[in-house]
């Protein structure tokens, strides 16, 4: 393998090309590519017909819109908070800040299960947030409002991760010259710092997006479960495996999966976007 | 340190496999342990019998014996077990779900329900309806269930055993009814789904949307996940509505000869099962709300909490799980037929 | 740069009124969505007293499950750990064809839910899967065993060292290495001496966050677990069922020590962040 590597190419300084890139490869086919293969192998055995029969089914269209719909939603609500949390983290001093700025990791800490019970406990109509809420007739818990509250938990850090460094970054001159041209601070950040803000906060939101969508320890406490109305794709997954529909339980992994992809290009190419933008002197 | 070598235990067993090793000789595993695959109410239960029966064992032989529990829907648990789940003992809601062991790998005998007094069933229960205090529906017997607005919960009768008792005893009641018109029959049970907003895969599932999530009218529920959930979560909000028939639920008991002979836990789960008959085993039953095949170990304030219900057997209604299984259950049977939305 | 209001001219910052509204809305939401469930953890753990805690805690059944979680931790992080240091000296130090091909798949599991990397193993392994009737007639168990719950965290954490160390070896280049190559050191030394030590706070780093990950895991490891108390439950899977019991204080209890060890990995995380390591660019999540 190492002589191979040097084939065609001038000889490497540094050794080791060959056995790093050999276990790389080993390691990630045998634990990611072949495993994830098998979904591809167990939704083909359906054929075409079957596949499309279950992917049409109301029951798994519906799971996949309150996925990729709650998904969105939370992601839509961290982008506006997110933001609004990575500005206040740098720009203002407030006593507490550090604990503020290491909080804010807490889901990514937090295992998701505990997260899940915790967020039933407190919006259950007889909990401490869902107590309040109840007398105004607002349901939380076990409603697709709830899922959309996990994921809120789930995806926040994404945002502020991403954006926080980018505005650190963003020169107070330009903020400064749009004041200068008469711009009122409203205007300033809307048309200076929003657009340079722009592929983080779209890179936040992907990520954030992409993590609800899959999300499944911490909604199955808080959603109700029911299908057609509050299930979501993952738990639809288990039921199906369950159900010993494996094949169906493929199919929809399958649908997830390929959206998976379609959402680690569209990163990819945001990404691409953002360094060329904060790349750009 | 005992329980860390169990868990590595089956770990060790790869690495001993690839090494060529024998784990051989381990002082450690003095500790003689089995698989009890479960069906979900019965968690309480079994907490308590395993207690008992490990300081019986103890006794008996000075071995110590722990018991390992798995719980879940009973058509799940059996799905398991038939994919590899090492259970020496089966404790499951109904005989069908161990015939499809036996059936499709063999792991049990055949003709494991006559190893056993009384079919293998060592307690039995019945279906029962949960409601919340004071009946605001006005629900009274099954027929209720198919009226508009009502909020039915059960489990999905595909993976739990509970849900396909209460689908037998609703039908018993609607033949009844309906003097034996299946398409009545039918109708009546088509719309009493209608009525379900949510299928838990099992029973402990369902009663968690009923009583936590507040979900539902009335839950479809075992006797004892009733009584229990009543004693868990208070009186003051819940309450039992006996309907005027329901069926006589035999959760089934076996050994997993295969898996047993691997272990060599023969011995030990034979003792296990025969200890469900005991006196003192029929008195846990009762206790945790299970009625005793032998009333007479139980103590009276338990029995006398059992309600009069006319119960209809599976055997003499339905000719047995295999029938009904394959009528009711099985791909395309009469509840794939009445519930489309799968 | 980090600017503080007082730095700014006016025309760029906003008023008192407006800016303690602003930090009042966001400490709020971060205190209605993140503060409260960490503290409802603590407060159901502790609403029957400590004794009732004490108790679910020494429980044998969450003893097995704390054991069976650090076991099944220390299995998965040392895995990727060396995955990770392979991954990114393989990435950083040579270029070749595919490279960012490469670099997207290893960040993949991270896009696949739990539930999708638990299947795959029940998809290989089960009875009825592809090397599921081999390795039942020769006795070995994966799925519904410890070695599934392994592989399913395996899976979940892989990107973490990798995605950690990447990055900043590609900041360090090759100077070094190829320095310590010319002054004769052989491919282990320049490893470990040279390169590791550049590196060990972003690999503590990405170790951190690997740990705190495939503790808490729950979903992949809900599908290939046999939910066997005592023997196949993991803390996060032990919480479920004390959940699923109505034992809600228990459930709390052993949720509340996986809560203290997220706390204890914030503040790890702090202190590596101090040393310089952390997210260069994305969070790593």
């Amino acid at each position: 393998m190492a002589q191979a590597a040097h084939r065609g190419t001038p000889p490497r300084v540094i050794p080791g090309f060959g056995l790093t890139l050999g276990v790389t490869l080993a390691y990630l086919g045998l634990v990611v590519l072949v495993p994830l293969s098998m979904v591809g192998v167990e939704a083909g055995g359906l054929g075409w017909a079957g596949f499309a029969a279950i992917a049409a089914e109301p029951r798994t269209l519906h799971a996949l819109a309150v996925s990729f719909g709650a998904a969105a939603a939370a992601a839509a609500v961290n982008a506006v908070f997110g933001t609004l949390l990575a500005w206040v983290l740098v720009r203002y001093r407030f006593p507490g800040r550090r604990i503020v700025d290491a909080l804010v990791d807490l889901p990514f800490a937090l295992p998701t299960a505990v997260a899940g019970i915790s967020l039933a406990a407190l919006y259950a109509p007889n909990g401490w947030i869902g107590g309040l809420l109840a007398p105004l007739g607002v349901k939380v818990a076990y409603t697709p409002l709830g899922i959309g509250v996990a994921l809120v938990f789930v995806g926040l850090p994404f945002v502020v991760r991403t954006v926080q460094p980018v505005l650190a970054e963003i020169d107070a001159e330009v903020e400064e010259s749009a004041a200068a041209l008469g711009a009122t601070r409203a205007q300033g950040f809307v048309r200076v710092v929003l657009p340079l803000l722009a592929p983080a906060l779209l890179t936040g939101f992907t990520m954030a997006f992409a993590r609800g969508v899959g999300e499944y320890g911490s909604v199955i406490f808080i959603a109700g479960n029911i299908p057609m109305v509050s299930e979501i794709a993952p738990l639809l997954i288990v039921i199906r495996l369950e159900e010993y529909r494996t094949d169906a339980a493929a199919a929809i992994a399958a649908l997830m999966l390929a959206a998976a992809f379609a959402l680690l290009l569209a990163l990819n190419c945001i990404q691409a976007w953002h360094r060329r933008r904060v790349g750009a002197p | 340190m005992c329980v860390l070598v169990r868990t590595g235990r089956r770990l060790f067993s790869i690495v001993a496999l690839a090494a060529g090793l024998a784990v051989g000789a381990a002082p450690a595993f003095a500790e003689a342990t089995l698989l009890n695959v479960s069906y979900d109410p019965t968690r309480e239960f079994y907490k308590a019998f395993n207690a008992a029966f490990a300081a019986h064992w103890k006794a008996e032989t000075g071995e110590t014996a722990h018991v390992n529990m798995s719980h879940g829907g009973s058509g799940k648990q059996a799905r398991a077990v038939i994919d590899g789940q090492d259970a020496d003992v089966v404790t499951l809601a109904l005989a069908y779900d161990i015939d499809a062991i036996a059936d499709k790998t063999g792991f049990v005998a055949k003709g494991w329900q006559a190893r056993l007094p009384h079919d293998s069933a060592p307690y039995t229960s019945t279906i029962v309806f949960l409601v919340r205090k004071g009946n605001p529906k006005g629900i009274r017997d099954w027929g209720d269930l198919a009226k508009p607005g009502v909020q039915v919960i059960t489990p999905n009768p595909k993976t739990s055993g509970g849900a396909r008792w209460n689908v037998l005893a609703a039908w018993a009641w609607a033949e009844d009814a309906f003097s034996g018109d299946e398409a009545k029959a039918r109708g009546y049970l088509r719309a009493v789904f209608r009525n379900v907003p949510v299928l838990d895969t099992g029973a402990r599932g369902s009663t968690t949307t009923f009583v936590k999530r507040g979900i539902g009218d009335v839950l479809l529920s075992w006797e004892n996940e009733a009584f229990l959930a009543i004693r868990e979560l208070g009186p003051q909000a819940f309450e039992i509505v006996v309907p005027s028939v329901s069926i006589l639920a035999q959760p089934t008991v076996a050994l997993v000869d295969a898996n047993a002979a691997r272990h060599g836990s023969r011995k030990l789960a034979e003792a296990y099962l025969a200890y469900l008959y005991s006196p003192e085993g029929q008195r846990l039953a009762a206790r945790h709300y299970y009625r005793p095949v032998s009333p007479q170990y139980a103590d009276p304030a338990d029995m006398a909490r059992f309600p009069q219900v006319k119960l209809v057997t599976v055997g003499e209604r339905f000719g047995g799980w295999r029938a009904a299984q394959q009528r009711f259950f099985a791909d395309g049977g009469v509840f794939d037929q009445i519930y489309p939305m799968r | 740069m980090k600017l503080s209001g007082s730095t700014r001219s006016a025309a760029v910052s906003e008023g008192r009124f407006a800016r303690a509204c602003l930090l009042a809305l966001g400490l709020a939401f971060l205190a209605l969505f993140l503060l409260l469930p960490l503290a409802a953890v603590f407060a159901e753990a502790l609403s029957k007293g400590l004794a009732v805690y004490a108790a679910a805690v020494a429980e044998p059944d969450a003893v097995a499950a704390i054991r069976l979680t650090l076991l099944v931790t220390a299995i998965a992080v040392a895995c990727n750990l060396v995955f990770g240091l392979a991954a990114s000296w393989s990435v950083a130090k040579f270029s070749f064809p595919g490279k960012s091909l490469l670099v997207t798949l290893i960040d993949l599991p991270f896009s696949v839910s739990p539930v999708i990397s638990g299947l795959i193993y029940v998809l290989l392994f089960g009875a009825h899967g592809v090397f599921g009737p081999w390795l039942r007639a020769h006795g070995v168990e994966v799925i519904f065993a410890v070695p599934g719950i392994v592989l399913a965290t395996v899976f979940v954490t892989l990107p973490f060292v990798a995605r950690e160390l990447i990055p900043l070896m590609e900041a360090q280049g090759r100077g070094d290495e190829e320095v310590a190559r010319t002054l004769g050191a052989s491919g282990w030394q320049i490893f470990f001496r040279v390169t590791l030590p550049n590196v060990k706070w972003g690999l503590l780093y990405g170790v951190l966050l690997c740990n705190a990950r495939a503790m808490g895991e729950f979903g992949a490891v809900s599908v290939v677990s046999g939910h066997i108390r005592g023997l196949t439950n993991t803390m996060p899977l032990h919480v479920e069922i004390l959940y699923n019991e109505y034992n809600f204080a228990a459930a709390f209890a052993v949720a509340s020590l996986l809560a203290l060890l997220a706390l204890l990995t914030l503040a790890l995380k702090t202190v590596l962040e101090a040393r310089g390591a952390g997210p260069a660019g994305g969070p790593g999540h």
